[in-house]
């Protein structure tokens, strides 16, 4: 684990939480903002695998029921993001990965982070709502994580792609 | 096929073919599956509220410059209007600077802060109640299914949990929980928050929830206590509450009956509140404290004055 590499992701994960607290409300529908968050744990998971990801994960989940104004019970974040991470970091392939694949990746790990976060909600009885209201707002949150997909994941990727690993060179074309 | 090969070694994912980090995976859930429990089970004595006040203390600065350099590109929507629209707006609106600068000529106070809390004075003098003024520097993502915000004025400004939040169109909220410099407010939107009203024709009493979280715009549900009575459209609903037992101080304006919808099953009607609040713009608002609080800053007074 590299120093440097958990330190940029602890930033790239603070400022997209920024974002989607104070910026991204203003642009939502019906409150349902992108998941910038979840987006930089996949990237994570995508360029450095599920070990580093899943840690990624779960400090930045930690982060997401902490920062006010959450006010559902800590660690519901942090397991839905682990998921994520873990999933995500599954779907790496050997080759740097092709569009199609990160898009759907995005994909599935929107909608996966979205539900974990709201079964967990269910089973705890943390707040009260519909099913058909909570798959609206999976579907909604799944549409917004696709449209930032294209701007977000190629930064985050090539940002910590960037990280050389402890001791091994930095391949030169 | 060179190019491809180079594409390929510049990725540097798999340097090292790594075990899945099965156990790491294991120590995580179990991890977040604690916290939830010990959250959960301990209530509000939780361990995780001081985290929680130090976490949020931390991130404040975040979101409030994020959210102040944001404010200016909030106001573009308003750019696209009709030019009839802007005329009436402005006839209004020197009307209203007419009675402002006859308040501002009365008042010592510096002109600038009155205009930008000017609605909040109002709101004071017609609520009477000394107010402290805060601005919204965050908001709940409905995918937590909440409706929260954080706002820019805590335990230091003298608030408190359970305070009532009003802007100067009605009621916000409630404050949930302070940090020294933020506060979590619990929008009557959210589907947990359960407010008393009272329709202020017939005085009726009955109980408003939030509707949930999707929908065009917010809506509230309001049950009456009294099943036999139909309230009509147009209605308009305040708070029942009562001074220090409750959340909600009395009186606050919350919305208009918009629909009536008779349910045949209950015996009893269900009424949709319209709020005043435009809670997808909400930026100046207003805590009710009591009179004689000591604040960080400038109380805004019953009276309308500040100081």
């Amino acid at each position: 684990m590299n120093a440097l590499r958990a330190l940029v992701g602890l930033v790239a994960v603070v400022v997209a939480l920024g974002l989607q607290t104070s910026l991204f409300p203003h642009l939502a529908w019906n409150g349902v903002v992108p998941n910038l968050v979840l987006l930089v744990v996949v990237a994570a998971a995508l360029t450095r695998g599920p070990q580093f990801a899943v840690l990624l994960g779960f400090t930045a989940g930690v982060l997401m029921d902490l920062v006010p104004p959450a006010d559902h019970l800590a660690g519901r974040w942090a397991l839905a993001l682990v998921v994520v991470a873990w999933i995500a970091g599954r779907m790496r392939s050997e080759t740097r990965p092709s569009v199609p694949m990160v898009v759907a990746t995005v994909a599935a790990s929107s909608f996966v982070g979205t539900s974990v976060f709201a079964l967990t909600g269910l089973l705890l009885r943390d707040p009260a709502i519909g099913v058909t209201e909570m798959l609206g707002v999976i579907a909604v949150a799944l549409v917004w994580d696709l449209v930032l997909t294209p701007v977000v994941l190629p930064l985050m990727m090539r940002l910590f792609d960037g990280i050389p690993e402890r001791g091994a060179e930095r391949v030169r074309i | 096929m060179a190019a491809r090969f180079v594409g390929e070694k510049r990725w540097r994912g798999f340097e090292q073919r790594q075990q899945p980090p099965r156990s790491t995976l294991i120590a995580l859930v179990l991890a977040s599956a604690t916290l939830m429990v010990l959250d959960q089970q301990t209530g509000d004595s939780s361990p995780l509220e001081p985290v929680r006040s130090v976490v949020g203390e931390a991130f404040a600065p975040v979101e409030a410059v994020t959210s102040t350099a944001v404010r200016p590109f909030t106001a573009v929507p308003t750019w696209f209007r009709s030019k009839s629209d802007l005329r009436r707006e402005i006839s209004d609106l020197e009307a209203e600077n007419a009675s402002l600068r006859a308040t501002v000529a009365t008042s010592a106070f510096d002109a600038n802060t009155l205009a930008e809390f000017e609605s909040l004075t109002a709101a004071a003098s017609d609520l009477g109640r000394a107010l402290v003024p805060a601005r919204v520097i965050g908001h709940g993502a409905a995918q937590s299914f909440s409706r929260t915000v954080t706002i820019d004025a805590g335990s230091s400004a003298g608030l408190a949990p359970d305070m009532t939040v009003v802007n100067s169109d009605g009621l916000v909220g409630r404050v949930l929980r302070v940090t020294p410099n933020t506060a979590t407010v619990l929008l009557i939107l959210d589907p947990e928050s359960v407010v008393g009203g009272r329709i202020g024709e017939s005085m009726e009493v009955g109980f408003l929830k939030g509707h949930g979280i999707l929908g065009r715009e917010g809506r509230l549900d309001l049950e009456l206590l009294d099943q036999k009575l139909v309230p009509a459209k147009g209605d308009t609903v305040v708070t029942w509450g009562s001074d220090g037992a409750g959340p909600y101080v009395p009186g606050i304006p919350v919305g208009q009956v918009s629909d009536v919808f008779a349910s045949v099953r209950e015996q009893s009607h269900r009424a949709v509140i319209v709020p005043f609040v435009n809670f997808s713009a909400l930026d100046v608002v207003g805590v009710v404290v009591a009179a004689d609080t000591t604040s960080d800053r400038a109380l805004v007074r019953a009276d309308g004055k500040i100081g």
